[in-house]
């Protein structure tokens, strides 16, 4: 991994089990600062754990990481998770409306979100705005996603997770959503962590790569890595051998 | 009513004794141990009642309360086994509820405070209280299980504990009390009440009996609320650890 750049997420020796079952081994790198970093591996590798772990969902069983230079353990989880954002593959909605959804970040902290700053925010994921009053329940799946994002940027992130996000899109929502996540990235600065199944998004959008296999990682470095990776598995992974 | 009539009261364990064995229910066992338990242990609990009203010791009233509360503790807790120490949680609920009822009645003379009143109101509340807790649990853990990715989301969009389980415990709690809501609404149009029948039946006026009645239900309607919120509000924290983490039973 590329030293240039103060890292926004370290992982030092972090090991994270359920029971007896080991899902991440010795977790040692860092995640830099207002960079793209993808994360790519076979099903079951252990990247959703890894981000969950990065806004304090989880904890780990042993090591430590550290956000911005700060061990995780000492901030505030709610002050941690609105600055560590995170979307999901199965965007999550609550009942109620694309604005109730919208709002909730805000309604948490008991403030609420102007309906310009709806609008401005369907805009930015691409939705039109009479979507805004819609019941979530009334949305295409990639409608669902889009909301999901736009909902995560309310917080205004520093470091923003993602988790297979544009897995349920079709090409042209996809391609929309890689330049809003490219252009949020470029206009704040934000630090991007992004998993992907799909190597081509990885090596298009990505600045570096973590290849993830049975709870370790494999590889990592600049995107590139992935059209020749060093690794004998991480080449038969990006061959398609292994899914 | 005679021990011979009471012995005929038998055909009605009976006939469905009878009917499990024809249509191969397999329910025989079951309703002989019920059958026989009920008999022993309300012919006991007559006798402790006789004791207990003879001697008019408040000792003794508060060791009724006390193994009522025991023995609906125990019954109830095997429902909330997911929760962690679920059973002092039902405990101090039911000992909560039980209190609130019984210094109401008492501290505004609703209800004499003498054996004859306390020991079967206690049964009523404390009962219901019981039945109430194992609604309320059933429904929290299926909730709490079936939205774990909304519990998930609203904490890691920065929300607190008591944000993120809002919705699953008011969606337990008011699920919890529609029973007796319900009952209530239709009491007196397609049923009597048990223990205003038996009232009846023992030759009180029926006015009287209503009357009793009125109180039991608005205390139960009390004890229905109390218990699933208190129980609730108990019970959610330990669904979380110190870092805001949802834990997984």
């Amino acid at each position: 991994m590329s030293t240039q750049y103060k890292p926004a997420i370290h992982f030092q020796h972090v090991d994270y089990r359920i029971g007896d079952i080991e899902i991440l081994n010795d977790i040692t790198g860092s995640f830099p600062q207002g960079r793209i970093t993808t994360l790519v591996g076979p099903s079951g590798a252990g990247k959703s754990t890894l981000l969950k772990l990065c806004n304090g969902l989880i904890s780990p069983a042993n090591g430590e990481i550290f956000i911005k230079d700060k061990a995780i353990g000492e901030y505030d989880p709610v002050e941690l998770r609105r600055m560590v954002g995170m979307a999901l593959q199965s965007a999550p909605m609550i009942s109620g409306t694309v604005y109730e959804n919208l709002n909730l970040p805000l309604e948490l902290q008991g403030q609420q979100l102007s309906k310009e700053e709806a609008l401005e925010l369907l805009e930015d994921v691409g939705l039109k705005s009479d979507l805004l009053e819609r019941k979530v329940k009334e949305l295409s799946g990639g409608q669902r996603q889009k909301v999901s994002i736009a909902r995560t940027l309310v917080n205004k992130p520093e470091i923003l997770l993602m988790d297979e996000i544009t897995s349920s899109l079709d090409r042209a929502s996809k391609l929309e959503v890689e330049e809003l996540i490219s252009k949020i990235n470029r206009k704040y600065n934000t630090t991007i962590i992004w998993i992907t199944h799909n190597l081509q998004q990885a090596l298009e959008i990505g600045d570096y790569t973590w290849v993830m296999m049975d709870g370790q990682v494999v590889e990592t470095g600049e995107s590139s890595l992935l059209e020749d990776p060093h690794n004998s598995r991480v080449n038969e992974f990006v061959k398609g051998v292994v899914s | 009513m005679s021990y011979w009539a009471l012995s005929l009261t038998l055909i009605f364990v009976l006939i469905p004794l009878v009917l499990s064995k024809t249509l191969n229910l397999g329910l025989g066992r079951d309703m002989t141990v019920a059958t026989v338990r009920s008999i022993i242990q309300l012919l006991a609990v007559g006798y402790v009642l006789k004791f207990v009203f003879d001697s008019e010791s408040l000792i003794y009233i508060l060791l009724m309360v006390a193994l009522m509360i025991v023995a609906a503790t125990h019954n109830a807790q095997k429902k909330g086994a997911a929760i962690q120490g679920i059973t002092w949680k039902i405990a101090i609920t039911l000992i909560f509820v039980e209190v609130l009822t019984q210094g109401i009645l008492i501290g505004f003379n609703i209800t004499p405070a003498t054996a004859q009143y306390i020991i079967p109101i206690s049964g009523m509340v404390i009962g219901n209280s019981m039945v109430l807790s194992i609604l309320f649990l059933n429904r929290f853990t299926a909730e709490v299980e079936d939205h774990q990715d909304q519990t998930e989301l609203i904490l890691a969009l920065g929300g607190t504990p008591k944000q993120a389980i809002h919705r699953q415990l008011i969606n337990s709690i008011k699920a919890s009390m529609i029973p007796t809501i319900e009952s209530q609404k239709t009491v007196g149009l397609v049923q009597l009440p048990g223990m205003m029948s038996g009232q009846i039946i023992a030759g009180a006026d029926p006015i009287q009996a209503v009357q009793f009645q009125l109180l039991i239900m608005f205390l139960l309607l009390t004890t229905a609320a109390v218990t699933s919120v208190f129980l609730g509000y108990l019970s959610y924290p330990t669904l979380f650890n110190k870092r805001m983490q949802l834990l997984k039973g």
